[in-house]
């Protein structure tokens, strides 16, 4: 509508986040617009509100230092758009998309609304194809398909990091390409932001890695635009372009805790532990952003990361996160405290695609049937470790004290597998290992025909036969 | 929900004078009524009027309102939010505003743009109608005028529940679009055309001739549900849990396997690859009752998280409206609503905007009243009009409640209105034990009106090895407590025997797998088959004890392994041999019996 750039002056109102102006006509909702303090260094923001006197402009890097008299309100004519292309691999971004490594000028190939549309649910594939990712907790357990958005649910000082670059690096689509990885820092310290980027370099993937840095101590309120550019990124890569795209969110915390601040600076009524209302629904326009379309090669897989604050899951963030992601990977301090690595506590995890994604013609037919094995069998392993501590080991008969035994082996071998990469094979030969270590007879949730052709007895046969010593 | 183009006269013009996320106030429309649709600027986005002053009205935008400026133009309808109702509707996916999605996506629309128009049902097609009236008869609101086969389904084209009586001044067989003229009914106010779809307000409830009581329930083939805690044909029930405790996964297994005639599905906030997934389900899925294909019966309503809010909230009103029309044809329909507790934040988002006074938790003061109408729309009730006809709705609500706390707001007041509570589990869904329905927690009000029917259609036994199987359970969790403090060999042989039994009734009867095979969904009478046999399981077990047997020998008897693996049993001879296995399980304690029950399942000699 406006080509030309409009100024305005006549501020009211500054307060955090916020920024009031008298308004002129033509202003639309959603507009950007560029604020120019005292000094005339730019600052970012986008229209919220518009009613008859004035508009209320929310300003990415704060109204610090901004006064009243000589701040200018510059109209851009239209919302903010990312510009969007191929060449954008391999550069370091800042939060809102622009380079920071000193690189040449990015040329478009065409430009997109960040904010994205959704997927309409009729056009979309469901994601079913397998995604190896070298992490046997994940592979086997909880596997990943392509389109999925899978958090990773962490607490303060566990290596949730460590492993997000793990499986960025180590994806594969079984005899298929590998994946290109949009990262998207919000809020992260600098540290790991190169941690990240050592990450990709050392494992030589960095030209196959977009990175979108809003750090620590980059204005709170730009996070909010942060995963939003990396998603249309990620969006123009595999929807255009047919890329298999995984994107890395770190942390979502930090996001949701900007939108916090955003709403209590508009005076908004507050939900849960000061969350605005729209907490669920502003994390859906991220997260949902991910999947496979008919018809369209590529595919949008999708990694947030959570610090749940305290470790506790019931969080408003992590909560929310859980009710709309498919599935959670979480990560416990216990296992990392006995220097397991990945800490994955198989128990609360889940992946709701799974099942999709694997079995005859994708894994292996027995996936589904060993899965659930080491699931029942760990799970009730935890149990009778509880209980030990309540009745002691003594009480316990030798089956369950076998099935205590493969818990832990469980844990230090299956689960904790440091840095190496597994392939899918060998995280079958290591999950036969530790079932060796039971009775065949015990392994009720595996069809007999798998059982003869790859059960065997650990140690030359220590657990053959029937556990007959139960009991008085 | 297209809306006819109103003429833009100068009375039906305004413009916008403020705007606030999915919330605008607009000037210079007088004429407006509150709930009246309205077309919001350049790209004549869908919103509905919430409040009238005297110098604006404010609006609620059903799309992204983005872009949108003070001045621009806002034009008056004439219309409430209504539903096009009729052939066509199965098999189709809708978002919250009834635009055919698979439609859209057909013509190349993989996102969805704001402002997007196309008809709900496709004015094109042509359905062969034949009318069960002639030219003369009187027909009042709510009479079937003929029907449509639309596969296997007969879909009853009725006289529109707002149409006057009157005669018919002509009828005719033929195939017709939805919008072409099938007669005229000349009534008191002049000749009214009568065609295949009517439009119907999405927030007005459809009359109906009256309503009944419960007195069938809707049979799910789900055990915790059919045997546990049933709803009642026109009944209402909550199902809250937190995430990941298989809220999704149960509805969707209502949806295929409950012998509902009609199901619609309303996807509302939720996730769009599980409504893709449900949809390629729903094609490749056969109906056991038609041989077609699931989808063939029911209507899917996507308006999945990340589309605009207020949409989610017209979303589940749509719902009711096209279950409500099933109903009236006659028909059994089943509202499967996932999730309210979005269509709840989705309310408490727009109310926020408006400003309004928050209640409990920020949700807006009228939440309960406005889930209250949602659940009294559920019902089994006489139709209206001719010939006689009764027609249910039953409506199934998933809850989400925050942190899976139950105590919130939401599912409180779901809990008031609901007559069947089905409490999602966390530690059950932890344990893997699915359906995760917690027995201690859930309920059914409607086990003493739906008693006579299943005394009559399954067992005469059913209401007491019902008693009994919840009772074990109660009993079951008093010992735990004490296990946990002396350990289980210091209880009595009644006790871990009963112990063993409640084990064997969580395994081999309450676990279900929601994508097995066979035991996906049992027949009512199948589950008390199964269920008898349990506990004669647990008679059997305190006999071998009383005769000498360690309780450990015991519990390796084959029969006691047959019995676990009943569940995979498929074929028509299900019932009797678990009949069969019952008699032997209650029997075992005579010395012998032990080497006999390694006899192939079902060729067990019954005492």
């Amino acid at each position: 509508m406006t080509l030309s750039v409009r100024r305005l002056r006549g501020v009211e109102r500054l307060a955090g986040p916020l920024l009031v102006v008298r308004r002129v006509p033509g202003v639309a909702l959603g507009e950007e617009v560029l604020v120019r303090g005292r000094g005339g260094a730019v600052r970012h923001g986008q229209v919220l509100e518009l009613d008859a006197e004035a508009l209320v402009v929310q300003v990415y890097e704060g109204t610090a230092a901004l006064d009243l008299g000589s701040t200018v309100v510059e109209l851009t004519g239209g919302p903010f758009r990312l510009g969007v292309s191929a060449q954008m691999l391999g550069r370091v971004l800042d939060g809102r998309g622009r380079p920071i490594d000193g690189g040449p000028p990015i040329v478009p190939l065409r430009s997109a609304d960040v904010n994205g549309r959704a997927i309409n649910p009729s056009a979309r594939a469901s994601p079913e194809d397998f995604i190896e990712t070298g992490i046997s907790a994940i592979d086997l357990l909880d596997s990943l398909v392509r389109g999925q958005k899978l958090p990773i649910f962490t607490g303060a000082g566990l290596p949730a990091d460590e492993l997000a670059a793990r499986i960025a690096t180590g994806a594969r689509v079984l005899g298929e390409e590998r994946f290109v990885t949009i990262f998207a820092a919000m809020g992260t310290p600098r540290r790991v932001a190169d941690f990240f980027r050592a990450a990709f370099e050392s494992s030589g993937s960095l030209d196959r890695v977009a990175l979108f840095l809003n750090l620590a101590d980059d204005p709170a309120i730009e996070r909010l635009l942060t995963p939003r550019c990396a998603l249309t990124l990620a969006e123009h890569l595999a929807f255009d372009l047919g890329m298999q795209v995984l994107v890395v969110m770190t942390d979502v915390t930090n996001y949701g805790e900007a939108l916090r601040e955003l709403a209590t600076a508009r005076e908004e009524v507050p939900g849960r532990r000061g969350y605005p209302g729209y907490l669920y629904t502003d994390l859906a326009t991220l997260f949902e952003r991910a999947g496979r379309v008919h018809g369209r090669p590529g595919s949008l897989t999708v990694l947030p990361i959570v610090t749940m604050p305290d470790d506790d899951i019931t969080h408003p963030i992590p909560d929310l996160t859980g009710y709309i992601t498919e599935g959670q990977i979480v990560l416990s301090r216990e296992l990392h405290g006995r220097a397991v690595f990945p800490p994955i506590d198989a128990l609360p995890c889940l992946s709701r695609l799974m099942n999709a994604g694997i079995g005859e013609g994708k894994t292996r037919p027995e996936h589904r049937a060993v899965a659930d094995q080491l699931y029942a069998l760990y799970a009730r392993g935890r149990e009778l470790r509880r209980l030990v501590t309540v009745i002691g080991e003594a009480a316990l008969s030798t089956a369950e004290r076998r099935v205590l035994a493969f818990a832990d082996l469980f844990e230090t071998r299956f689960v904790g597998q440091g840095a190496t990469r597994r392939s899918l094979d060998e995280t079958f030969a290591l999950a036969w290992q530790v079932l060796g270590e039971l009775p065949r007879e015990e392994l009720i949730r595996v069809p007999t025909d798998v059982l003869d052709r790859f059960w065997r007895p650990a140690n030359g046969g220590a657990a053959n036969g029937r556990a007959r010593e139960g009991g008085p | 929900m297209s809306t006819p183009a109103a003429p833009a006269s100068p009375e039906a013009r305004g413009r916008i004078v403020a705007a606030a996320g999915p919330v605008v106030r607009a000037a210079g429309l007088p004429r407006l009524v509150v709930g009246e649709i309205v077309r919001v600027g350049p790209s004549r986005l869908l919103g509905e009027v919430i409040n009238l002053q005297p110098d604006a009205a404010t609006i609620q935008v059903y799309e992204e309102t983005a872009g949108l400026r003070i001045g621009d133009p806002v034009e008056a309808t004439g219309a409430p939010l209504r539903a096009w109702l009729g052939p066509g509707l199965l098999g189709a996916t809708f978002d919250g505003l009834q635009r055919p999605l698979a439609a859209l996506a057909a013509a190349g629309a993989w996102t969805l743009a704001p402002g997007l128009e196309a008809p709900a049902l496709d004015p094109q097609r042509r359905w062969s109608f034949t009318t069960r009236r002639r030219a003369g008869e009187e027909v009042g609101p709510g009479d079937i005028l003929g029907v449509v086969a639309e596969g296997p389904f007969e879909h009853r084209i009725l006289v529109p529940p707002d149409t006057s009586a009157g005669r018919l001044r002509a009828i005719e067989t033929g195939d017709v679009t939805v919008h072409e003229e099938i007669g005229r009914l000349a009534t008191a106010a002049g000749d009214v055309p009568l065609r295949l779809a009517h439009a119907w307000p999405v927030r007005a409830i459809r009359p109906s001739g009256g309503r009944l009581g419960a007195g069938e329930p809707l049979v799910t083939g789900q055990r915790v549900l059919d045997t546990f805690f049933p709803v009642a044909r026109g009944g209402t029930a909550v199902v809250p849990g937190g995430f990941g405790t298989g809220k999704t996964v149960l509805e969707q297994a209502l949806a295929r396997w409950s012998d509902a005639d009609v199901v619609v599905y309303v996807g509302c906030g939720e996730r769009g690859n599980e409504m893709a997934s449900l949809l390629s389900e729903f094609v490749e899925l056969v109906d056991p009752r038609t041989g077609g294909p699931l989808l063939a019966r029911s209507v899917l309503i996507a308006n999945t998280s990340n589309m605009p809010v207020a949409a989610r909230e017209a979303s589940v009103q749509l719902g009711a409206t096209i279950a409500e029309y099933f109903r009236d044809q006659g028909y059994g329909v089943a509202l499967l609503a996932d999730s309210t507790s979005r269509w709840a934040e989705a309310m408490r988002e727009i109310s926020g905007r408006l400003e309004e006074l928050p209640g409990e938790e920020g949700f807006p003061a009228y939440l309960g009243s406005r889930l209250a109408h949602f659940y009294e729309r559920a019902g089994r009730v006489v139709a209206q009009g001719t010939p006689e006809r009764t027609g249910s709705l039953t409506i199934v609500g998933a809850v989400s409640p925050p942190g899976g706390d139950f105590s919130e707001p939401v599912t409180q007041a779901s809990l008031r209105l609901a007559g069947t509570f089905w409490a999602l589990d966390t530690e059950l869904a932890h344990a893997r034990h699915f359906p995760a329905i917690g027995w201690t927690q859930s309920y059914s009000l409607y086990v003493e009106p739906l008693t006579r029917w299943y005394r009559e259609e399954v067992g005469a036994d059913w209401d007491e090895r019902r008693t009994e199987a919840i009772a074990l359970l109660a009993r079951e969790r008093q010992l735990l407590e004490i296990v946990q403090l002396v350990g289980p060999d210091a209880l009595p042989d009644e006790d871990r025997v009963a112990l063993e039994a409640a084990r064997l009734l969580r395994e081999a009867f309450l676990q279900q797998h929601a994508l097995d095979p066979v035991d996906a969904a049992r027949s009512p009478r199948v589950q008390l088959a199964m269920l008898r046999a349990v506990l004669a399981a647990r008679a059997g077990l305190g006999a071998a004890l009383a005769s000498g047997m360690l309780l450990e020998q015991a519990l390796e008897a084959p029969v006691l392994q047959e019995l676990r693996r009943a569940k995979g049993w498929s074929g028509d001879d299900v019932e009797a041999r678990l009949t069969a296995l019952a008699a032997r399980l209650a029997s075992w304690d005579r010395p012998g019996v032990g080497p006999a029950a390694g006899a192939p399942p079902g060729e067990g000699s019954a005492p």
